[in-house]
């Protein structure tokens, strides 16, 4: 998947290149996210500014990263849902579980 | 006079055609000449139920075996959206998918249950040594 990544002290910051996450990036995006895990790194903010669309396979792949931060006692952290994926952690009941927050220095404040 | 669309479209077993036939359903939706409600949020919900449905066939149905295709055929009124999905698989039990109880936590199965909240009528039956995933919304 295209992404970029930013370290901020000890949270990486990863913005998302693509319009879609769906069943044909998401998986990439885990093995992407599980190697950043092996260095140690546990701290995510995933800033979906750029994606415009989601679908239950994207979903998926940020609550493997959650699961995977939160049992490394690190945490990973939303930022930038545009509405229209906004309404998927709602309707999937998501938003219970993740932190979201309006902006990437929103999100990193709270760390 | 009748305002009615009817797309039907073939494609490999690859889920690289996703974002096409995605934005097929979208541009679609935006082609319906009296559709009064938020045309935005059905054309958002059609790209979605395509893609999980379709994400379903590939993967599940036909095991992501490259040899095999994937039928859509969408017929789209001013009433309702009829959504047509064949796969070349052995076929799946919508009924037990469906019963099976998320966690919020779980990575997989969130698809079919996205399908049931945002479809009126979802079935998925035997035709002609292919299965088919039927998916109709009423529009009003």
């Amino acid at each position: 998947m295209q992404l970029k990544t930013e370290e901020i002290g000890d949270v990486v910051l990863i913005e998302i290149e693509e319009e879609r996450m769906d069943a044909h990036n998401s998986g990439t995006f885990k093995e992407q996210m599980l190697a950043l895990f092996d260095e140690g790194k546990c701290n995510l903010i995933i800033d979906l500014s750029a994606v415009r669309f989601v679908d239950s396979s994207g979903l998926g792949a940020l609550v493997s990263g959650f699961k995977n931060a939160s049992a490394r006692e690190g945490s990973l952290k939303l930022s930038g849902l545009q509405p229209q994926v906004r309404s998927m952690f709602e309707l999937t009941r998501l938003h219970r579980v993740f932190e979201i927050f309006a902006s990437v220095e929103e999100a990193q404040e709270s760390f | 006079m009748t305002d009615k669309v009817e797309v039907d479209i073939t494609i490999p077993n690859q889920t690289r055609y996703l974002g096409l036939i995605g934005r097929i359903g979208e541009d679609l939706v935006h082609s319906l000449g009296r559709y009064t409600g938020d045309r935005e949020e059905l054309a958002y919900h059609l790209n979605l139920v395509l893609t999980e449905a379709i994400t379903n066939a590939i993967c599940h149905a036909n095991e992501n075996d490259p040899d095999k295709q994937i039928q859509i055929q969408i017929s789209a009124s001013e009433t309702s959206l009829k959504i047509k999905v064949f796969d070349e698989g052995e076929g799946f039990d919508l009924a037990e998918l469906t019963a099976c109880d998320m966690q919020d936590t779980d990575e997989c199965g969130r698809g079919i249950h996205i399908i049931h909240r945002l479809m009126d009528n979802v079935k998925y039956h035997r035709s002609n040594n292919r299965n088919v995933l039927e998916m109709i919304k009423k529009l009003h």
